[in-house]
């Protein structure tokens, strides 16, 4: 294995139907019109050098170490920034051109520190011998180091003023936190107001880093262990985007993970999670040995493998032998590969004999697989990333992309730069309602909890102002059902008018956005847990796609409903069959011909009835008819709602196995530990929120000494049923058997093509980018009737706020990977982010300690006073264990799915001087029952 | 009733016109003398400001400088009826120094009240803008083409290709710039036709717009020019309110507006596309090209830019046709340049006189020679990165392709003139001061080079490094900027190379 290193073309690739012939240094090349000097010769391998050119970035032309000849041309051009020509004659190396650039190192080294740096070798490269200035004159060689990154330093004394670092936030990231002060000499590289790197409006997503060429931005661990000498590729393991990275290592030990520019999803960005956050892998934290209990109040035993799977089994087996067959069952985790969640999945239906199997998109996006497969036919997105480069409207709606999914962002936001137009639905002012160079030119503030109502107005005024697009509804659509919901949705109670009563948004705003949306020629809506997480999350991702069928924005590239998967492999975990009604590939455990391929496949008669969604199991382990789980890899202590709901179900069972990286809040109730792999030690495939299955490649071998997939074949095999697999290829070729959608997908077709969209099967060999394209999945797209019912949690004296809750970038989810990263630098603990009114009213500034009490619960965080709020609604995160954000979030969930409600919660929020008495107990609780023997 | 021109212009406020102003209007109260004051725009004979001139029957009778002590004597002398006086210089219009230019394109200055419509129209104000109206696009193109009009800021590309090229350019918005960064040294006439004839500015602009379909111009105005502002200012307003400004150009139902932006301070935002950058509310830095602005310019959309000069040579181009302005001027230099007489000299001021006029002509005819009576030695044409020439050059005709072939330029039309006391070396040393202080820091042989270069002439001795680190910047710099730096040193060398074997004073 060796490093990759990434090919630098110099300029970014130009499209056009046009193209040019010329000649470069006597080789003859065609490319596309538009393509620069530079990037023709680096395709042809004649390397010009230069420091300021990058293929991610625009040409800037600052350098002038990049000049060249051109046949006719007066002077010597810069190759970055001229533009091919037919039958262009190019010479790039001449006696004057090696003058002109041993003359330009020259003048840089005469203010470059004496160290090995890159500047020394591009010096040596173009033969400049001798620096005859000295370093006497002015220079910057004692500048301050700026150290204030935990990830990454800045000296200024090696900095040569490409603005690459500056043009990489502006152009690549989209933040504009770097800038160039001061000018001539004096010029220098500055974040923020000339504040730290830490203290600006920096998001440490490393591209400045990247793309820095002279080492004046440096990684602190490379610093620390010296460079990398090989490359792995892989998938990041945080949010639904699946950026593509390399893992460099030196020896065996991850140096650094570099964003792959192949990464169809990220195009070489990354985020401060993807790229730096990565150290929990190799955390202390990390539990390395499997380990059992018969109580947890008992330290935990350290047992070997083969015990552990045994004791498992046994109690398993004991358990069903007692309670009954259907007493146990399990939960799949979105971080894991398709591989290990199918095995899962398959040890629940095949060994366990049930269908007691959910996956945590239960808690967040499973609204949006039901949603879509009864309008649509698929339930997944529509688009690929890519899409949104042509979009000329784009909707966002209760989702906080810069936050949450800020690759995605990133592109998002460069499309925005470009022109096209930005509404945003969301209760708070989130980062793209106004950043740096991005204003939505619509921003709904609705009332948490009136989605529905919010679309069916843009709806009601598409309808009747006549702005849909008939003939795509007639070609397309079923035609009773789009007359019914034609007749619905023109009812007066669905104005605009009417609408703006409760969510509190004005009308002439709700007929603008609908306008907009409808009248241009692609419109595309990106969404996220603000639309799921409700009581009425279906009905929303419907009244979405209602709309989208309406204005024929769904079948090419540019348009589309998209959701914005929270977790690696929320997509994947749903489409392995985790869900307790439906086996892979989404279909329905109660069909016979369905079940029976799969009983052929397996050997094993499957049970037809569904079985517990995850609050179901709860409330049986309360009712006592639920006495085992097997969790793998989710903490639904921390992330379920109504945490002493969810606490009270797990102390009552007899069983809990619990499959982590680290002894979570779960695992505090839990009689079997059994230590899993992260990433980095997968061999696999996750499935971003495009639908697009990417390779998982193992960067080194699991720490615990076992693979996740073959800890579950063991128990399965334990309880008598023979799941054997030699590798996780052959996972994979079983899902490929057994599922439609993935019938041509297998590990080689994965490492030959980079990736892979489902569906992928022998009418799309290839996979499919853009679902829907000559007609919907499920024949005619089907228009349903989204009635607005408001959400029972409800606002009254008591209870004055609305409580919503999100995330913010440094962290993630319940923080198990990002707390234990120097990220809590940005972020080490939740805040209550509160308006200026409601927090006059009360007496709370910034800083202050209040409680926040729901009729669930009640628990104490700090106060922020934020304008980025409305008055009436408050917002938290529930990345930190010891805030017990879901204390008070309650039961309410969506009507179809179980969805929780996590984002109304009516509260009261007042001032005090003291913890919640949970928050009192937690600290003792919490090492209590962590203790392990000696 | 006696009519008082006192004019209002920088230069002649900077000399006491405000205060002559004052106590002219206090005097005529207190002594019940019925005067007018109008405070006209400067003629540019900047060596005479205050220029205070009274109407008579024989027309207008100069006196100057004049200063408030002079009043008295003045008044004693019947300078309210033009009567004689040891400043007084007859009548204005047969002052040498004015009667011998071509006045063109400053025609009105320093004649009419700069904010009077009225006056501006009597004397031939949008007859250019009339006549366009009546043309196709093309035509006045066709016509500013005719003319041989070359860009007046320095850089002499052909106004009448530049338009053309944007008139083709295709475009939903299209905008004209003027530059009137006027940031070189001893250069002023940009600042003298603003204050004094800002409506032919405005007239210039709009026939551009009306030529290459542009509805928006911007005039990025130097921020050390708050005069200009006001006076512009006060003409856009008065444009506007009758209709030469706005949605419907005297009925024409064609739109042309004009916004003014003020720069911040630099020098590179003189330069095209850091002028760009600027406008559109960004760090000043130039712009690699291709491509050019003409295509992708102001906000990405087609772009004329100009310098004021240039835009205040077409009213006249348009109302009396291109070749009336192509007679003037000699090879492929037509029309008339306005050069700034500055530095040590006499009778510093504004001098338009068609192409061909020799320098020596030039300072001795109408600068005086020096101020300090002492040889000449050399004078420095077209701003701060022009080159340094000294006798041997001063038979040379002010014509662009002569000046470029003697290694000079014209630039924007400023002479600044040293004499014998003079040091080259020290002068060669400003120009790589002025570079290092000025560089918008972008590219390398700018930022870097000109430091080391003014660190070579402080304390080096290493002229070989000194060629070398001229022949860099002037073959690699991104722009004009770092490419000219050299050319200033260069001729010093060249011209004067015994100023360079002592060490510099």
């Amino acid at each position: 294995m060796t490093l990759i290193i990434e090919k630098d073309y110099g300029t970014p690739e130009k499209k056009s139907d046009v193209s040019v012939d010329l000649e470069i240094d006597g080789k003859k090349i065609t490319v596309a019109q538009g393509t620069s000097v530079m990037r023709a010769a680096r395709m042809i391998d004649v390397d010009i050098p230069s420091l300021c050119a990058s293929d991610c970035l625009t040409s800037y032309g600052s350098c002038r170490l990049c000049l060249v000849e051109i046949d006719g041309a007066r002077g010597t051009p810069a190759s970055c920034t001229t533009p091919v020509a037919q039958d262009m004659k190019v010479t790039t190396t001449s006696e004057r051109l090696d003058k002109i650039r041993q003359g330009i190192m020259e003048l840089y080294i005469s203010d470059h520190p004496d160290q090995e740096s890159p500047l020394h070798e591009m010096a040596a490269r173009v033969g400049m011998r001798e620096n005859r200035y000295g370093k006497e004159g002015h220079n910057h060689l004692t500048s301050i180091i700026d150290d204030s990154n935990p990830y990454f330093s800045f000296d200024p004394s090696k900095c040569i003023l490409c603005a690459r670092c500056v043009r990489a936030c502006e152009e690549v990231q989209g933040t504009f936190a770097l800038t160039v002060d001061g000018r001539g000499f004096g010029s220098k590289i500055s974040a923020g107001a000339d504040q730290s790197f830490l203290a600006s409006d920096c998001v440490s997503c490393g591209a400045c880093v990247q793309a820095c060429p002279t080492d004046s931005l440096f990684e602190k661990r490379i610093a620390d262990m010296g460079k990398p000498d090989h490359s792995v590729i892989t998938t990041c393991a945080y949010c639904g985007v699946g950026c593509g990275f390399k893992a460099e290592l030196k020896n065996d030990q991850v140096v650094r993970m570099m964003p792959w520019k192949d990464g169809k999803a990220n195009h070489g960005h990354s985020c401060v999670k993807g790229r730096f956050s990565w150290e929990y892998a190799i955390h202390p934290d990390r539990i390395l040995k499997p380990m059992i209990r018969d109580k947890i109040t008992d330290p935990w035993q350290e047992v070997s493998w083969d015990q552990a799977i045994e004791y498992s089994a046994s109690r398993l087996k004991d358990i069903q032998g007692k309670y009954g067959r259907k007493s146990i069952g399990g939960i799949t985790s979105s971080r894991c590969t398709n591989e290990e969640v199918f095995v899962v999945q398959k040890l629940i239906r095949a060994a366990f004999g049930n269908n007691n199997v959910d996956t945590c998109a239960r808690v967040c996006h499973s609204p949006t697989g039901y949603g879509l497969r009864e309008t649509l036919g698929t339930s997944a997105g529509t688009q690929t990333f890519d899409s949104v480069m042509d979009s000329d409207v784009i909707v966002v709606i209760g989702a906080n992309p810069t936050d949450a999914h800020p690759v995605f962002a990133s592109q998002m936001k460069r499309r925005l730069r470009e022109g096209a137009k930005l509404i945003v639905i969301d209760p708070r002012k989130t980062g793209l309602v106004k950043s740096p160079h991005i204003k939505a030119d619509y921003h709904l503030p609705l009332t948490p909890g009136t989605n529905v109502a919010m679309i069916n107005a843009m709806s009601h005024v598409i309808m009747s102002e006549g702005l849909m697009d008939q003939d795509y509804i007639d070609q397309r659509c079923d035609k009773d059902a789009f007359d019914k919901w034609q007749k619905f949705i023109c009812d007066p109670i669905n104005s605009p008018e009417k609408v703006s009563e409760y969510t509190g948004v004005s009308a002439d705003d709700i007929r603008g956005a609908a306008r907009l949306y409808a009248k241009s020629a692609k419109s595309a809506i990106y969404y996220g847990l603000g639309v799921t997480e409700h009581s009425q999350g279906s009905t929303m991702v419907i009244a979405m796609a209602n709309l989208a069928m309406a204005t024929g924005n769904i079948g090419f590239s540019g348009v589309g409903i998209n959701p914005l998967r929270g977790q690696n492999n929320v997509q994947g975990s749903c489409d392995m069959g985790s869900f307790p009604h439906e086996l892979p590939g989404y279909r329905p455990v109660g069909d016979d011909r369905v079940r029976k391929i799969f009983e052929d496949d397996w050997g094993k008669k499957l049970d037809p009835e569904p079985g517990y969604r995850i609050p179901n199991m709860f409330d049986a382990a309360v009712a006592g008819d639920y006495k085992a789980m097997y969790v793998q890899g989710e903490d639904v202590a921390q992330s379920d709602p109504n945490t002493h709901h969810v606490e009270a179900a797990l102390e009552a069972l007899d069983c809990l196995i619990v499959q982590d990286l680290f002894l979570n809040e779960t695992a505090r109730f839990a009689h079997v530990f059994l230590p899993g792999t992260s990433f980095l030690e997968k061999d696999g495939t996750f499935t971003n929120a495009e639908r697009r299955i990417s390779r998982v490649n193992p960067v080194m071998a699991p720490m615990a000494g076992m693979d996740e997939w073959e800890i579950t074949c063991r128990i399965a095999r334990a309880m008598g049923t023979d799941m054997a697999y030699d590798h996780p290829s052959e996972i994979m070729d079983e899902i490929a058997r057994l599922t439609p959608t993935f019938k041509n997908v297998s590990f080689a077709k994965l490492d030959q093509k980079g990736s892979i969209q489902w569906p992928c099967n022998d009418s799309a060999p290839e996979g499919t980018p853009i679902m829907h394209v000559d007609g919907f999945v499920r024949g005619k797209g089907n228009f349903i009737i989204t009635e607005y019912v408001p959400t029972t949690e409800r606002t009254t004296r008591k209870f004055p706020l609305i409580l919503t809750t999100g995330r913010i970038l440094s962290q993630y989810n319940v923080g198990a990977q990002t707390r234990r990263t120097k990220n809590n630098v940005w972020h080490d603990k939740d805040i209550l982010d509160i308006h200026p009114h409601d927090a006059e009213n009360r007496g709370i500034v910034d800083g202050d300690m209040v409680l926040i009490k729901s009729r669930m619960g009640e628990t104490v965080l700090e106060a922020k006073v934020s304008e980025n709020m409305q008055p009436g609604v408050v917002y938290t995160t529930f990345h930190m264990p010891e805030s017990g954000t879901n204390i008070v979030t309650t039961e309410n969930s969506d009507w179809a799915t179980s969805c929780p409600e996590y984002k109304v919660t009516a509260v009261d929020v007042r001032l005090t001087n003291h913890k919640s008495d949970w928050q009192e107990n937690f600290d003792e609780f919490s090492s209590s029952t962590r203790h392990i023997a000696e | 009733m006696t009519i008082i021109y006192i004019p209002r212009d920088t230069a002649s406020i900077s000399m006491g016109a405000d205060d002559v102003a004052i106590a002219i209007a206090a005097l005529g109260a207190d002594l019940k003398e019925d005067i007018t004051i109008i405070r006209n725009g400067t003629w540019g004979m900047t060596y005479l400001e205050p220029l205070v001139e009274v109407d008579t029957d024989q027309g207008r009778v100069a006196y100057g400088p004049v200063t408030v002590s002079d009043l008295p004597s003045l008044y004693e002398a019947g300078f309210l009826n033009g009567l004689d006086h040891k400043l007084c210089h007859g009548l204005t219009s047969e002052i040498d120094y004015l009667k011998n230019q071509d006045r063109l394109t400053f025609v009105r200055a320093g004649l009419i009240d700069p904010l009077s419509l009225s006056d501006y129209i009597k004397n031939d104000g949008y007859k250019g803008l009339e006549n366009s109206l009546k043309l196709s696009k093309a035509q006045i193109v066709e016509e500013v083409t005719l003319s041989g009009l070359r860009g007046r800021g320095g850089a002499a590309f052909p106004t009448g290709i530049k338009w053309n090229t944007v008139r083709q350019t295709e475009a939903a918005q299209k905008y004209i710039c003027c530059n009137a960064d006027e940031g070189d040294s001893g250069t002023f006439s940009d600042r003298i036709l603003m204050e004094s004839d800002p409506l032919c500015l405005i007239e210039g602009m709009t026939i551009a717009g009306l030529a290459v379909g542009a509805t928006k111009g911007y005039i990025y105005l130097r921020s050390e020019y708050p005069l200009c502002k006001e006076i512009l200012t006060g003409a856009i307003k008065v444009a506007r309110d009758n209709n030469y400004l706005g949605a419907n150009i005297c009925g024409s139902d064609k739109a042309f507006d004009i916004e003014i932006r003020m720069g911040a301070g630099s020098y590179v935002c003189g330069e095209e596309t850091a002028m760009l950058e600027s406008l559109e509310g960004k760090r000043g830095m130039v712009r690699a090209k291709p491509p050019l602005p003409a295509h992708v310019g102001l906000f990405g959309a087609p772009t004329v830019i100009n310098n004021v000069l240039s835009l205040a040579s077409v009213p006249i181009i348009l109302a009396k046709g291109g070749d009336y302005y192509k007679n003037f001027g000699i090879g492929r230099s037509r029309g008339t340049i306005a050069f700034q007489l500055a530095g040590n000299i006499k009778r510093g001021g504004l001098v338009e006189k068609a192409f061909g006029i020799s320098l020596k002509d030039l300072i001795n005819d109408f600068g005086g020679g020096t101020y300090s009576d002492k040889a000449i030695k050399a004078v420095q044409v077209g701003g701060p990165l022009g080159a340094y020439l000294g006798q041997d050059n001063f038979g040379l005709p002010l014509d662009y392709e002569a000046f470029t072939e003697a290694g000079a330029v014209l630039g924007h039309g400023g002479i600044v003139v040293f004499d014998e006391t003079a040091n080259m070396r020290d002068q060669a040393l400003f120009a790589f001061e002025f570079c290092a202080i000025e560089s918008c820091g972008k590219c390398t042989p700018c930022r870097i080079g000109s430091i080391r270069g003014a660190e070579l002439l402080k304390t080096g001795t290493n002229m070989q490094l000194l060629q070398d680190l001229c022949q860099l910047m002037d073959t690699s710099s991104l722009c004009a900027m770092g490419g000219m730096t050299p050319i200033p040193v260069r001729s010093a060398v060249k011209y004067w190379p015994e100023d360079f074997e002592k060490s510099s004073s």
